[in-house]
């Protein structure tokens, strides 16, 4: 077997909390703890979890916008964490971001050629004529017409504006993309038209993509695995169809019977689970999920539960209850709500 | 008669840019105990209907330019103002998307839900305060009694929403509108918080009108539903045929766009070209015309009335689709 493009292994950020006259610190937000996982070349990973819980920072770790406080990150057999700030400007060219909210990731005094040949410029990648070419090579790739490249970004629809976001990330070619919630802030009717784009994309340029997003819908068509987090952790990672047919941590189930259904038809089967995400800076004792656990049983509380393989569909999962309760997590879950 | 009923509103907003064609001919129905829902995407005018039945459109630059709003057959826009609180508070209420804007951020939950108590019911502190309590225990909140003394900054975006559901229900309104109630908040705590919506109805016999961007929302929610585009109102139908057998291209589009479960990326989406038109200066003829698959010369020309295309069904296109979905 060839090693993953992306390995990322006990990854763990830590922000401190300050406060009183001192600014003493106080605390610590575990914003992403002990996650591991890898990803393979030309394979799309969903990550989904709710607000909080750690996405965004887990991605901007991995492009190193933000430094681990432990873990080791490897990308291409090269560790990231481990590179000297001169070598990882050049390896950073391969990992790209797409950001959640294309009205402020674009710099509104820039037109959008000068946007998109930004990147060009600070790797000083080919000649003037050369990138002026590759820029209209890069809009017509996204669906941009070449005229447009001397207008301002407040001239777009958000949909547009995210294709200007998406040719600029492309623009070094990179291998890897971590997409953060990159359609949430379109209108529905154009979200469809961005998620084929990436796809349609990710064929041509062989892309390995990090899909963020807390739209399950969304996560199921576009991943080939997907991850589920929750207060910083990895509890569930597995194949697609593995995630939605057969679920094995009971945090995954409650987040496929949350998503609202389709058919009204469907209506009323699931009940809500109960309370509400704990804080990040005083996570629960033992499995942070036990406090709205319907399955919890004392140990629950006492162990953190290792992400570990299930012993009949082999995806891992973390739940020290996750092989007998299976069964049970393949329909939808009906228990009472708090209220 | 209806609960409420909306015939022909137009609203139009003066601004620097020009007039904004919020909402253009707008016609709907509440009946009582029943749940309407509004769908449509951002900026088509759902909140500014919303407003326009609370009489809380801003004037200016807001301008309620034609059409009727009848409360049991009683034409609210020629309410006096001072019926107006006891209008907003005991036969209709309104929720927001954001309920940091819509609670007094320097009263405690105590304070803010006794106010409303004590407006409504002639009741001493002790009494309004049991009330409160009750009104806490009503939508879910653990531990109320240690919650009465938190200012709203300290509670959750799902707590903050059911704490304005409770001040919505104190006084037993005929109609709760709910502008996307749960918009900013995650998933399980939407569910739990339409939910709990829901059981409330039940319990008050109250008409809900449910605002969303969200087609999933209205498919776990509504009764009736009526479909915005650009200003006007494209579907209106009950919540079974609107899915099934939905007969307006953007409805039809909308809902195919979505991917389908267990359905990969091998297969592209269908989408809808383009995007959401400007209301400073709305297409000609229907509004959806530029970006419709079914669209003929005469779509360009001429406006589509909302008409019956079956029983309890309307439609507004020239040439509305006959199959099934
Ligand atoms: N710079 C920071 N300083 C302190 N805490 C932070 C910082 N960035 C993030 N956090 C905290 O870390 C946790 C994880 O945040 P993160 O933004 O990664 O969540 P997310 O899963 O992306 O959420 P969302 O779905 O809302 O985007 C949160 O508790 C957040 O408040
Ligand atoms: N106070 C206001 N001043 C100017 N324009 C407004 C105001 N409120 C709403 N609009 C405009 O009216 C249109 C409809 O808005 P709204 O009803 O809020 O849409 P939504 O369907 O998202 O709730 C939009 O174009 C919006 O910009
Ligand atoms: S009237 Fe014409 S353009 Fe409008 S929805 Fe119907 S077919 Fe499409
Ligand atoms: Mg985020
Ligand atoms: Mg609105």
């Amino acid at each position: 077997m060839t090693a993953p493009l992306l390995d990322v292994r006990n990854l763990v950020k830590r922000y401190p909390v300050r406060g009183g006259v001192f600014a003493r610190k106080r605390g610590e937000v575990h914003a992403v703890e002990d996650v591991s996982f890898f990803i393979e070349k030309g394979e799309t990973l969903g990550l989904v979890g709710e607000s909080g819980c750690g996405k965004s920072t887990l991605g901007r770790a991995i492009i190193r916008l933000e430094d681990a406080t432990s873990g080791s990150i490897t990308f291409d057999g090269e560790d990231l964490l481990a590179l000297p700030s001169r070598e990882l400007f050049d390896r950073r060219r391969h990992l790209q971001m797409i950001f959640q909210d294309p009205y402020s990731s674009l710099n509104p005094r820039m037109t959008v050629g000068e946007i998109v040949r930004e990147p060009l410029i600070i790797h000083r990648s080919g000649s003037r004529r050369e990138q002026h070419e590759e820029v209209s090579a890069l809009l017509e790739k996204v669906g941009m017409k070449a005229e447009m490249i001397d207008r301002y970004p407040h001239e777009f629809s958000g949909g547009q504006r995210q294709r200007i976001g998406i040719a600029r990330a492309l623009a070094l070619k990179p291998s890897f993309i971590i997409a953060d919630e990159p359609i949430s802030a379109l209108d529905v009717s154009v979200q469809a038209q961005v998620l084929n784009l990436m796809v349609s994309l990710q064929r041509e340029l062989n892309l390995t993509y990090l899909f963020i997003s807390h739209d399950l819908t969304v996560v199921e068509y576009i991943s080939d695995r997907i991850a589920v987090m929750y207060l910083g952790r990895i509890v569930e990672i597995g194949p697609t169809h593995v995630i939605f047919n057969s679920p094995a941590h009971p945090y995954t189930r409650s987040l496929i019977d949350a998503a609202p259904v389709r058919d009204p038809r469907l209506r009323g089967i699931a009940e809500p689970i109960r309370g509400e995400t704990p804080s990040p800076i005083n996570p629960p004792p033992g499995c942070t999920f036990h406090p709205r656990c319907p399955f919890a049983i004392p140990r629950c509380r006492e162990v953190v539960p290792p992400l570990e393989s299930h012993e009949t569909s082999g995806h891992r999962v973390a739940c020290i209850r996750k092989d007998e309760i299976v069964g049970e997590l393949k329909r939808p879950m009906a228990v009472s709500a708090s209220d | 008669m209806a609960l409420l009923e909306v015939r022909g509103l137009k609203v139009h907003f003066h601004t620097e840019t020009g007039v904004n064609q919020a909402v253009d001919d707008v016609s709907l129905t509440v009946e009582e105990g029943r749940t309407l829902g509004i769908v449509g995407e951002s900026g088509c005018g759902k909140s500014v209907t919303a407003l326009s039945i609370m009489r809380l459109v801003p004037d200016p630059p807001g301008r309620i330019i034609a059409g009727q709003i009848l409360w049991n057959g009683r034409d609210v826009m020629k309410l006096p103002v001072h019926d107006l609180p006891e209008f907003r508070g005991r036969e209709v209420a309104m929720i927001f998307q954001d309920p940091m804007t819509s609670l007094n951020p320097v009263f405690t939950i105590e304070r803010l839900l006794c106010e409303v108590i004590r407006k409504r019911f002639r009741v001493g502190k002790a009494e309004a305060r049991k009330r409160a309590l009750e009104a806490l225990n009503t939508v879910g909140i653990p531990d109320a009694e240690s919650r009465l003394g938190n200012y709203p900054h300290e509670l959750s975006g799902g707590m903050k929403q059911r704490i304005l559901i409770a001040m919505a229900l104190l006084c037993e309104p005929k109609l709760l509108i709910a502008d996307e109630p749960t918009t900013a908040l995650d998933v399980t705590i939407q569910k739990q918080i339409l939910y709990l919506m829901k059981n409330l109805q039940q319990k008050n016999n109250m008409a809900l009108m449910l605002i969303t961007h969200d087609i999933g929302v209205i498919a776990e929610t509504c009764d009736e539903v009526a479909v915005m585009y650009a200003g006007r109102i494209v579907e209106r139908t009950d919540v079974y045929t609107l899915f099934s057998h939905n007969r307006h291209p953007y409805t039809r589009s909308l809902l195919t766009s979505i991917p389908k479960r267990g359905l990969g990326k091998e297969v592209p989406l269908p989408t809808i070209e383009g995007s959401v038109p400007s209301l400073f200066n709305p297409p000609k003829g229907c509004r959806f015309a530029p970006r419709c698959f079914r669209r003929q010369e005469r779509c360009l020309l001429e406006d589509p009335q909302l008409l019956p295309v079956a029983e309890n069904h309307v439609t507004a296109c020239h040439f509305p689709l006959e199959d099934a979905v």
